[in-house]
């Protein structure tokens, strides 16, 4: 079984946005694996364990520097490394027909990737690789077991959770609580500069961006900020902040 | 015609087609005459939600199948593309619910169209939509131009007015739906009933953190005080993983966004994965014993001090 799993180079949450020229310049921030496509490169690596014959591919799309994701990935565990490699901001449904090509030319029988990504707060990519490999999803996925090309999990739905069954090929989203990622070793990161990572121009695809980015920009919205110690007084600061909310921001009746 | 799709709950419409509605009325306006405002209503035993769109559309579409009853991806996805195509649709709106944000996707690669997720508003700029959207952990908000000739989006809950009904209930259709088979079979479902007001709904949101101490400081605490004000529940990521609360409470980067008119944060400290759920907030009250808590820079209103303390005195004071 050969699993393709995506991984997207974030900005750190820890780190603050900077804008120029009309979008987020991510060119002297830190840039870290998403950690929703962490879980996805975990799950691979655990399924690799258990089962014969496993072979994972981790592929991103992106700038040069996204290499460092895919290089940490290699010292995770990956065998190999894809990078299709573009400075353009690509929108979700473009990048799911680079990653729907790769999985077609490798022949991949499982795609992993995160639920949601945390730069473009887009939760598609999944759903769209899978419509465009006429494949079944499992999006949200919580737990994953597979045996032959049966695959069965659970999974988050907006009420609560669904168990479920379904057939190899498939494209399976991941998140918290699939499992915990693990930390790459010094000796893995030096085994991992050595495995094959693969280059490739994203003019070797067919791509139709459907969105264009117009404008970017931070936005703070302003806050009363006004504190109440309630450390003495408990009891008073309580009474003070319904009356506060009762008659100046009129939010209780 | 502009397509929306009714998202629904226990046989009513969601608010959320309320909203998705109401931004259609504003763009049919710039999309011209051609663009009446088409509600598709997907299901079984869907009657009365159909009967509740006829108030707010200019024309339902209904295709009420048995093998409609159970959501899935793929029937969705294929039914909403089959009927966006046979009405030359150039604009498809779905909810923002997990379902909405999971078939969307597939709409949109069916359609060769464009795909908005979560947007808060639509605009119609020299015959393109144009939309924005948050990114960034909801930091940034960014403004996009969709190219292509149509255009899927999904609409971030609470972005629009609900809009108000029709003197006259529109005309009701039913569809004919060439379906694909079932590919992924449910096996079991959990859903998680609470008698409170649903959370992405909800004017008002009390959410617990790790500083209520423990799964039963939860129940006295955030509970305490939701029931007190009518409030919905919600929780921070560490509690979920602590396992004191259901992940279908959960707000933040990995669970639900809301923006309710008055969010109350008790005893959480305010990392970014946790705003970027809730940072949009109309008014935000936070509870927590740190000063320097991250929580108080993006509060309006704040006491800093004991949740254990501050909490049952706040019920109190409510209750009389």
């Amino acid at each position: 079984m050969r699993i393709l799993s995506v991984i997207r180079q974030v900005l750190d949450a820890e780190e603050n946005v900077r804008i120029a020229a009309d979008r987020v310049d991510l060119a002297s921030s830190k840039l870290v694996i998403d950690s929703m496509d962490e879980y996805g490169v975990e799950e691979a690596l655990r399924l690799r364990e258990k089962l014969p014959d496993v072979e994972v591919i981790v592929m991103a799309v992106g700038p040069e520097r996204a290499e460092a994701g895919l290089r940490t990935a290699l010292a995770l565990g990956a065998d190999r490394a894809i990078l299709v490699e573009t400075s353009e901001a690509l929108d979700v449904i473009a990048v799911s027909s680079v990653v729907a090509q790769v999985a077609q030319r490798e022949q991949a029988d499982l795609v992993l990737c995160g639920g949601q990504q945390a730069d473009w707060d887009c939760q598609g990519l999944g759903a769209a690789v899978a419509e465009r490999l006429n494949w079944p999803q499992s999006t949200w996925t919580t737990k994953l077991a597979i045996e032959g090309s049966a695959v069965t999990g659970k999974h988050d739905v907006d009420d609560g959770t669904e168990t479920f069954a379904l057939s190899l090929p498939a494209v399976i989203t991941t998140q918290q609580g699939l499992n915990e990622p693990r930390y790459p070793t010094l000796p893995n990161i030096m085994k991992a500069k050595k495995k094959e990572l693969r280059r490739q121009p994203l003019e070797s695809f067919s791509v139709t961006p459907r969105l264009k980015l117009l404008h970017a920009e931070v936005q703070v919205k302003e806050r009363l900020r006004v504190m109440i110690d309630g450390k003495k007084d408990p009891a008073a600061s309580a009474t003070q902040l319904v009356d506060l909310l009762r008659n100046e921001a009129r939010v209780l009746a | 015609m502009i397509l929306i799709v009714a998202e629904q709950a226990n046989g009513k419409l969601s608010k959320s087609t309320l909203e998705m509605v109401q931004a259609a009325r504003d763009l049919a306006r710039d999309l011209g005459s051609e663009a009446p405002v088409t509600v598709l209503v997907l299901g079984s035993g869907v009657a009365g939600v159909a009967a509740e769109a006829a108030k707010l559309a200019d024309q339902v579409l209904v295709a009420d199948l048995p093998a409609l009853e159970h959501y899935d991806p793929e029937l969705w996805s294929a039914a909403v593309a089959q009927i966006a195509t046979e009405g030359e649709t150039s604009l498809v709106l779905i909810g923002g619910g997990r379902a909405g944000r999971e078939f969307s996707p597939r709409v949109a690669v069916k359609l060769d169209a464009a795909l908005i997720e979560d947007a808060i508003s639509l605009k119609v700029e020299q015959g393109s939509i144009v939309a924005e959207r948050y990114s960034f952990l909801a930091r940034v908000t960014e403004r996009f131009q969709a190219v292509a000739p149509v255009v899927v989006v999904t609409l971030k809950p609470g972005s629009y007015p609900a809009a108000s009904a029709l003197p006259e209930p529109c005309e009701q259709f039913d569809v004919e739906l060439n379906l694909p088979a079932r590919r992924v079979q449910v096996t079991g479902r959990e859903s998680v009933k609470s008698g409170r007001v649903s959370l992405t709904e909800a004017e008002m949101v009390v959410a617990g953190g790790r500083g209520v101490g423990t799964a039963e400081g939860f129940t006295e605490l955030v509970e305490g005080l939701a029931d007190q004000l009518g409030a919905a529940v919600g929780a921070t990521r560490a509690v979920v993983d602590a396992g004191w609360r259901p992940y279908s409470e959960q707000v933040g980067q990995t669970g639900k966004t809301v923006q309710p008119k008055v969010y109350w944060a008790i005893g959480i400290s305010g990392a970014v994965q946790h705003l970027s759920g809730m940072g949009k907030s109309k008014l935000i009250v936070a509870i927590n014993r740190d000063a320097d808590a991250p929580i108080f820079k993006v509060s309006d209103y704040g006491i800093v001090g004991d949740v254990k303390e501050i909490v049952p005195a706040l019920i109190e004071k409510l209750r009389t």
